[in-house]
C-alpha cells in the first residue's frame, strides 16, 4: 500500500490546519455561509437532510487495517455508531457536527487519509478495481497508476475549478469490475499489438440525468504518457465544457456535442503542446510508487484444499470469494448487504453499506491477521479482504458470522446497490433504502435460484445509485408529491456495459417489489443454460417482461 | 400553517422555531405567517442556525405534520433508522 511522503503529510496537515481556522472563523461569525459552504464542501462536508455529512476519500477503495479501523472509531466517536460505504468507493458519515470536523479529518490526517475532493467541481478520488494487485485475469497491477493520477489530481491549481464534478477510474482488466466506461475518464491498461503496455482512454461517460457510456478516444497511450494524456483531455473539457448550465456541464455532453473525433483531434493538439512542456513526472516517482504496491510475502506451496463439509461456510466461499493469483490464497468479498432470519421465520435486510463502528473494527482486525492488513471498498458498497490463504477461510468465515458480516450473496438479487436516498439526502426524491430492503426480503429465497442479478437503486436522476447500469434498475422519482420508481432493464456496468431502458409506467413502493420479482419469473420461466438474468433478456428482449408486469 | 426550520450551525440537528427559539422537536414549531422571513435573516446573522426556509405544515391530532415528505423525514429521522428519532412514537407509516 502506499505510504505518506512528507510532502503528502504536510498537504493534508496543512489543510485540516486550514479548515480549523476557517471553521473558528464561521462559527464566531466572521465567515458567512456564502463564503464557508465552499470551503466545507472543499473538506467533503455536506449538509444533508438531518446533519452535516462527511464524505471520507479511500484512495481507488485501498486501506490499511489501521485506517479501517479508524473509520470504525470515528463512527462511534463522532457519529452515530455506524457509516455507509460508497458506491465511488468512500464512506460517509450522516450525523457528524461542525464543530468536530477539524478534529475528525486531524484522526483521518493521523492515518494518511482525508476528505479532500471528495466534493466540488474538481477530479474527485480515483476508482480503481477491487481486485487489483490480486486477480490474475489483470495485465498489470493498475493501482500505481491510480496513486499517480491521485497525486496529479490534488490540488492541480488548474482543475479545481472545472466545469463540474470529474471521475476518474483505472483498471487493467478486461472483466471491468469498476464500471470504468461510466466515468468521466475511464483508463483501461492494455496490451498493443507490439506487447508492449499501455493505457486505453475512454472519455465521456456518465450516469445521472443523461447517461452516457464512454466511448473509445485513444487506444493506447504509452504509460510514461499517462499523465500528460490525462492533462490534455482535462484541458480541453476545462476550456470548452458549458459552464451556463449545471446540467450540461460534465464532459460526456461536450463529447458528446463535439463528436469523438472532434473531442479526439483538440485532446491530440493539446497532447502535442503538452509534450513539450514535459510535464509528466519523472520515472523515479513512480518507480518509488511502484514499490509501495509490490506483492506481499505469500506463502509459496499452499494448498488449494477446502474442506467444504459446512453448507454456510461452502455457500460463502462459493457466492463471495474469487480466484487469487497466488495458489493457495483467495479474494475474500465481504457483504454489506445482510439478511437477517428472525425467530418467527421472516427476513430483515440491512441497509445496503451501511457498517457499525463495531463491524468496521472486526473488518480491520481480520485484515491485519488474514489479509497482509489490506482491505479494499468496491463501489457496489461491499469490502474485500484481497489476499486470504484459503487455509484460514473457515476462520475468516467464523468472524464474519459472529459479526453479522457473512452473507453468501455477492452479485445476487439481495446484494444490491441503494444510494442514501431521500431518507439521508437532500437532492433525492424518493426513499432507495426500504426499497432495497423490501426486495431484499422478498426475493431472499429466491437469490440462489436466480443466480447473477445486479439490482441497483437511486432516489433521484443523479443516480449514485448507479440504476441505469442495474440488470434491473430501479429509479425513484417525486410524482406530485408521492413517491414513484420506474423501473429499467438491462443496463450492465461491466466489459459489455449497457444502459437499462425504462420498461414503461412507475410504480409504488409496494408495486416495484412486485414487479421486479415477476420480472425474475419472467427470467426463469425463459431462461436457457446457463444464461444469467441479462443474458436472457438480452436474447428476449423488453416486451416478455412487459406483458408479465403490466399484463 | 407556515413553520420555519433550519439546521443548527455548530451540531447540524434539525432544528424548529418555536416562537422565541429553536427546537429540536416538530411539535414545538410555531405558526409564523408573514413574519418569518425577519425571524429568518435575524436568527442566521446570529449564526444560531443555518439555511433556514419555511415549509407548510398542518396541525393535526398527532402533533404537527409537515406537509411534505423530505421534511416529515427531517422531523422525524430516517424511516429506515427511527431508533435515532428524537420522537419515540415514530414509525415509518407516521412519518409517510
Amino acid at each position: 500500500m502506499y505510504l505518506y511522503d512528507h510532502y503528502d503529510q504536510a498537504m493534508v496537515d496543512a489543510r485540516v490546519a486550514k479548515f480549523r481556522d476557517q471553521t473558528r472563523r464561521r462559527i464566531e461569525g466572521t465567515l458567512s455561509e456564502e463564503k464557508f459552504r465552499p470551503l466545507r464542501l472543499q473538506n467533503g462536508l455536506y449538509l444533508q437532510l438531518h446533519a452535516y455529512m462527511l464524505r471520507v476519500a479511500v484512495p481507488y477503495g485501498t486501506l490499511s487495517g489501521a485506517q479501517m479501523k479508524m473509520l470504525g472509531d470515528i463512527a462511534d466517536k463522532y457519529d452515530r455508531g455506524y457509516g455507509h460505504f460508497t458506491t465511488r468507493q468512500n464512506i460517509q458519515y450522516n450525523w457528524i457536527k461542525l464543530e468536530d470536523t477539524p478534529d475528525i479529518l486531524a484522526d483521518l490526517a493521523s492515518v494518511e487519509m482525508h476528505a479532500i475532493q471528495t466534493s466540488g467541481n474538481c477530479i474527485r478520488n480515483i476508482s480503481a478495481d477491487q481486485y487489483a494487485g490480486a486477480t490474475a485475469d489483470e495485465l498489470i497491477d493498475p493501482r500505481p497508476y491510480a496513486e499517480l493520477l491521485r497525486q496529479w489530481s490534488s490540488f492541480h491549481p488548474e482543475f479545481l475549478a472545472l466545469p463540474r464534478k470529474f471521475k476518474i477510474c483505472v483498471i487493467a482488466s478486461d472483466t471491468d469490475r469498476a464500471a470504468m466506461r461510466l466515468h468521466d475518464i475511464g483508463i483501461q491498461i492494455v496490451k498493443n499489438e507490439a506487447g508492449e503496455i499501455g493505457a486505453a482512454f475512454y472519455v465521456g461517460g456518465g450516469m445521472g440525468r443523461t447517461p452516457f457510456i464512454a466511448p473509445l478516444v485513444k487506444a493506447f497511450v504509452p504509460l510514461d504518457e499517462l499523465i500528460t494524456y490525462s492533462e490534455a483531455c482535462l484541458r480541453v473539457y476545462n476550456r470548452y465544457g458549458r459552464r451556463d448550465n449545471k446540467y450540461k456541464a460534465r464532459i460526456k455532453i461536450l463529447v458528446h456535442e463535439l463528436g469523438v473525433e472532434e473531442y479526439s483531434r483538440q485532446v491530440e493538439e493539446e497532447f502535442a503542446h503538452l509534450q513539450t512542456l514535459a510535464i509528466e513526472p519523472p520515472l523515479a516517482e513512480l518507480e518509488r510508487i511502484k514499490t509501495f504496491f509490490a506483492d506481499p510475502a505469500y506463502e509459496a506451496d499452499l494448498s488449494d484444499d477446502l474442506d467444504l463439509s459446512n453448507p454456510a461456510f461452502a455457500a460463502w466461499v462459493k457466492n463471495n470469494t474469487a480466484a487469487h493469483k497466488t495458489p493457495g490464497y483467495a479474494i475474500v468479498n465481504i457483504s454489506l448487504k445482510p439478511i437477517k432470519v428472525l425467530a418467527d421465520g421472516t427476513k430483515e435486510a440491512g441497509i445496503p453499506g451501511d457498517a457499525t463502528g463495531e463491524q468496521i473494527r472486526v473488518m480491520a482486525d481480520l485484515a491485519k491477521t488474514y489479509s497482509f492488513d489490506e482491505l479494499r471498498v468496491t463501489h457496489t458498497q461491499n469490502i474485500v479482504l484481497p489476499h486470504v490463504r484459503k487455509a484460514d477461510l473457515f476462520t475468516v468465515w467464523e468472524k464474519l458470522v459472529a459479526a453479522d458480516l457473512a452473507e453468501a450473496n455477492l452479485d445476487k438479487i439481495t446484494d444490491i446497490i441503494a444510494c442514501p436516498g431521500l431518507d439521508y439526502c437532500t437532492l433525492a426524491n424518493a426513499r432507495s433504502i426500504p426499497v432495497a430492503q423490501k426486495i431484499a426480503e422478498r426475493m431472499a429465497d429466491k437469490a440462489e435460484e436466480i443466480g447473477e442479478l445486479k439490482l441497483k437503486i437511486s432516489g433521484c436522476i443523479n443516480a449514485c445509485g448507479h440504476h441505469h447500469a442495474g440488470h434491473i434498475g430501479i429509479l425513484g422519482v417525486d410524482r406530485k408529491g408521492l413517491e414513484n420508481y420506474q423501473l429499467l432493464l438491462g443496463g450492465c456496468e461491466g466489459a459489455d456495459t449497457s444502459l437499462g431502458k425504462i420498461i414503461g409506467p412507475g410504480f409504488d413502493e409496494d408495486g416495484i417489489v412486485g414487479a421486479v420479482e415477476k420480472a425474475t419469473q419472467v427470467y426463469l420461466a425463459n431462461k436457457e443454460g446457463e444464461e444469467r438474468f441479462l443474458d436472457t433478456y438480452r436474447r428476449i428482449g423488453m416486451n416478455p417482461f412487459k406483458e408479465a408486469i403490466y399484463g | 400553517m407556515k413553520i420555519i426550520t433550519g439546521n443548527d450551525l455548530k451540531s447540524g440537528a434539525v432544528t424548529w422555531w418555536n416562537g422565541a427559539a429553536w427546537s429540536l422537536h416538530v411539535n414545538d414549531a410555531a405558526d409564523m405567517g408573514d413574519e418569518a422571513a425577519d425571524v429568518i435573516a435575524a436568527e442566521e446573522a446570529a449564526r444560531r442556525v443555518n439555511g433556514a426556509y419555511v415549509i407548510e405544515a398542518e396541525q393535526t391530532a398527532d402533533g404537527i405534520r409537515p406537509a411534505h415528505i423530505k421534511e416529515r423525514i427531517r422531523a422525524l429521522g430516517p424511516t429506515v433508522r427511527l431508533d435515532l428519532s428524537l420522537d419515540p412514537t415514530a414509525t415509518p407509516d407516521k412519518v409517510l
